[in-house]
């Protein structure tokens, strides 16, 4: 932040600083480059679809995050007082279905992946513009299904369907609310295999696979599963809506099926489908932590390979979710090992991003704050993650809210941290406004504080054996899930407030310059909002990614 | 509100055992993740923009750095892996001389049914000091059998048995939970285990008593269900004896060879057209719509307890 007075307010007597007013990169950027709906709507240009998706997954994550307000505001009582015990199943159901299908797992990727892989790899847009707008589309008919099934009486099965409940028991919207996931599956697919193609074939001269932003990295990681694993999950939900309507017999034993065959279809995709919320958010903090500390990446090609690794592994893992479910004792010793083993490459990351601190420069700015909160959490979580892996105690913890805690902290602490982080350090550059960084730091500060109060009880409340999915609990508990409901309040209040500031900037805030961080990067070098076709001219690349300069030590090479 | 509390009861050796492996394990975790967070905060101090500071370094990536901390970790982790493994495996290999007590999870409540036929709903009586083995069968969807102070959960499957046991050692009653979604009711679906001394057992037992154990009862059922006029001593139609059946091998239909367990007798009675004995006709109706889950495990016991008796020649 040297080369802009990020902090000064727009100047009232200035007429080119009005915060009203255009400047001259907004007025040739691709915010402005067609004021009607239609232009909106039927846009090919991957910087706006960026923003439908922005708009659109924001809408959801307050959905979902009503529920869970539900749901904490219940548990703050042993007695199931708010809601009848109907009433609390469909609310974490639709809290699951809505965070995992309509907000974790296009935030990232069809947010900030559609904005800027083509930004960093040097190209005007993605492989297939007129797909990518299809991909969206998809994602809010799906999404219209689900509020569908929000407003038809909801569905009572848990966000994970488990036959025979989901296929012959429930009495909800089950089909209704798998045709939602089923469709939203298909822009999963889409944007994957479209990440595949453009990161394969759009790179600009010079950009070589080892200079490509770990963002990139590990973007194709994530499209490679999204393209793999996503089928399975749509072909499982079919099955289920088969047995439902039409009594085909696969899950259900009455009917000679098997109930097990559907947990393993289910968790072959769900499991590696924890890799696609996760991955874009590690790719996020590669680049979040070397711009804050203005250093090349430590170890680039093991931060590069650990996305791939972990893509690769996560595919053979889905068993340990199954300890308890009367596998076979050998396939859970085999799949608690390989658990450990898809935990290397996570390792690896996080070692490297804190060796990557080490005599950097290092900007205490919201970006900084949040990749900072981020991998406390992430390593937090995944280390919890672990203690599920060993057999022995998963049997004594599995289906408690040890569970939740552990995931909360992978996928809130770290994507959502992540997801936020990604927003304060791309928002000048999506925008062209800077946003006053004090209210960032706030915000950084009260999620890390209200994320920890809400879900480390959580960790003791599921040792002491609270199984989850439930709102009548001895009231021994109720203390810890007090302290939980607390940390939730923050952390709602803290999710409110970039709504404030950062909606404020977008009239008020100063202009940002090209490259207001300071950072290296294709994306950091054309103006801030880019045009609409990115690059006036195609840019050539002869340099390393992350090309900081560097204060070596004689003899050494970087 | 009461005190605030942070460990769970511990009722059995076992219980004790998993207490020291995830403490341990704790440690290891803090002793992996400290360094993260310590190393953050100092260079996050000390390299602070716009503060001096050597920042001379060396080089971008070191193999041996990168190696040692994949490495290391991972070593460390295979430890708590072989122990953990080790239990699991012990917890799979119930001792031959268990008291075993057979249960039914329907929507939205537990049944138990002791070998003298007792039987409870939503109320476990045990006796501490002898290995205890659950058979736990379900009427509908995926239950749970879970019990914090004993440390062990275990599915509960519609379409096949599975099982659990223990060996407590401390008497108290605690509370036994369903820990798998299981519809409307599932946060309520739970009740208490009674660890008693086996004296209490005893008096308990004999309050509870019935008229008649659960193979006995699994006999009634044997004759007024039909299965006798077809399977009974004085039956004309060629059925396969069930006298000394139980534990051995039967040769099927189609060639292969199973394990008269259980699970086999169960889904002979429930699906009895899947696995057909070599040498019968293929002409059992099946009770799947007649016989409820309790029932078929009081027929279980019934040709369990046939199997002493001695083998009859078709």
């Amino acid at each position: 932040m040297t080369d802009v007075p990020i902090n000064k307010r727009a100047d009232p007597n200035d007429i080119r600083d009005r915060g009203l007013s255009e400047t001259p990169e907004e007025r040739a950027s691709y915010l402005r480059a067609g004021h009607t709906l239609r232009s909106w709507f039927l846009t090919t240009d991957h910087k706006r679809i960026a923003l439908l998706y922005l708009v659109s997954v924001t809408f959801f994550f307050f959905v979902g995050g009503i529920a869970a307000a539900l749901i904490r505001i219940d548990l703050l009582t042993p007695e199931g007082d708010l809601l009848s015990n109907e009433g609390y199943n469909r609310a974490f159901t639709l809290h699951g279905v809505i965070m995992v299908w309509f907000f974790l797992i296009p935030s990232i990727p069809n947010t900030f992946g559609n904005f800027l892989i083509p930004l960093m790899i040097g190209a005007k847009d993605l492989a297939f513009p007129r797909l990518n707008l299809l991909s969206w589309y998809i994602y809010v008919i799906g999404g219209l299904c689900t509020l569908f099934v929000l407003v038809a009486g909801g569905v009572d099965t848990g966000w994970t369907f488990y036959t025979p409940l989901s296929s012959m028991f429930a009495h909800g919207q089950v089909v209704m609310a798998a045709t939602a996931v089923f469709i939203v599956g298909f822009s999963s697919i889409l944007t994957g295999l479209n990440f595949i193609v453009t990161i394969h074939k759009l790179r600009c001269p010079g950009m070589t696979w080892g200079r490509l932003p770990l963002f990139v990295w590990s973007h194709y990681a994530t499209s490679l599963i999204l393209v793999l694993a996503t089928p399975v999950l749509s072909i499982t939900l079919a099955l289920i809506a088969a047995e439902r309507l039409f009594g085909v017999g696969v899950f259900d034993p009455k009917l000679g099926g098997d109930p097990l065959l559907y947990q393993h279809l289910f968790w072959f995709y769900s499991h590696p489908a924890v890799y696609i919320m996760v991955l874009p958010g590690l790719g996020v903090v590669s680049e979040l932590v070397t711009a804050a500390a203005r250093k090349r990446v430590f170890g680039y090609w093991f931060v590069a390979g650990s996305s791939l690794a972990i893509a690769a592994v996560g595919f053979l893992v889905w068993g340990h979710h199954m300890f308890v479910a009367g596998q076979s004792m050998y396939a859970s010793a085999v799949f608690s090992f390989l658990s450990l083993v898809v935990a290397v490459p996570s390792a690896v990351k996080v070692y490297n991003w804190t060796a990557t601190l080490y005599k950097g420069q290092i900007a205490i700015d919201p970006p900084f704050l949040f990749a900072a909160s981020f991998i406390g959490l992430f390593v937090f979580g995944g280390l919890t993650g672990l203690v599920l892996a060993m057999l022995a105690v998963d049997m004594h913890v599995h289906d408690t809210y040890f569970v939740i805690a552990h995931f909360h902290y992978i996928m809130v602490g770290g994507t959502v941290s992540a997801y936020f982080g990604a927003l304060h350090f791309w928002w000048p550059k999506m925008f062209g406004r800077t946003y006053p960084m004090v209210w960032g730091r706030i915000m950084a500060l009260l999620i890390y504080l209200g994320f920890n109060l809400t879900f480390f009880p959580q960790f003791i409340l599921g040792y002491l054996g609270m199984p989850r999915r439930y709102h009548v609990y001895p009231p021994e508990w109720q203390v810890w899930n007090v302290l939980s409901s607390t940390g939730a309040s923050i952390l709602g209040i803290a999710y409110l407030l970039p709504f404030v500031y950062l909606l404020w900037s977008l009239r008020y805030g100063p202009p940002a310059s090209a490259n207001p961080w300071g950072a290296a990067g294709l994306e950091w070098t054309v103006p801030s909002p880019p045009p609409k076709e990115n690059f006036v001219e195609t840019p050539v690349v002869d340099y390393p990614a992350y090309n900081y300069p560097m204060e070596m030590e004689e003899g050494a090479r970087g | 509100m009461s005190a605030l509390p942070f460990w769970p009861h511990e009722a059995s050796a076992y219980s004790a055992e998993i207490d020291h492996l995830a403490l341990a394990f704790t440690v290891l975790i803090v002793l992996l993740s400290a360094p993260v967070f310590v190393l953050m905060i100092i260079f996050a101090v000390k390299y602070r923009r716009g503060r001096t500071a050597d920042r001379r370094h060396p080089v971008n990536s070191r193999i041996g750095f990168e190696i040692s901390w994949a490495v290391i970790p991972f070593a460390a982790m295979l430890v708590f892996y072989v122990w953990s493994t080790r239990l699991y495996f012990q917890q799979h290999h119930p001792p031959g001389n268990a008291l075993e007590i057979q249960v039914v999870a329907k929507q939205w409540m537990w049944k138990f049914q002791h070998p003298g036929g007792q039987r409870e709903i939503n109320e476990l009586h045990v006796p501490i000091g002898r290995p205890i083995l659950l058979t736990l069968a379900s009427q509908d969807v995926i239950h749970d059998l879970y019990v914090p102070a004993l440390r062990l959960k275990q599915d509960v499957v519609p379409g096949r048995y599975t099982s659990l046991w223990f060996d407590a050692d401390t008497v108290g009653v605690y509370r036994l939970q369903c820990s798998q979604f299981c519809g409307a009711d599932h946060a309520v679906m739970g009740g208490y285990v009674h660890l008693l001394s086996p004296s209490d057992y005893a008096r308990w037992l004999e309050q509870a008593g019935t008229d008649m154990s659960l193979a006995s009862q699994g006999a009634a059922l044997f004759r007024t269900r039909g299965c006798s006029g077809c399977h009974g001593a004085a039956a004309t139609v060629k059925a396969p004896k069930l006298e000394g059946l139980f534990g051995h091998e039967v040769p099927l239909s189609d060639g292969s060879v199973v394990t008269a367990d259980a699970q086999y007798i169960r889904d002979s009675i429930l699906m009895p057209h899947a696995q057909v004995a070599a040498g019968y006709p293929d002409i059992m109706p099946t009770f799947q719509n007649v016989l409820a889950e309790d029932d078929v495990l009081k027929l279980v016991a019934y040709i369990k307890s046939l199997a002493a008796e001695p083998r009859s020649k078709p």
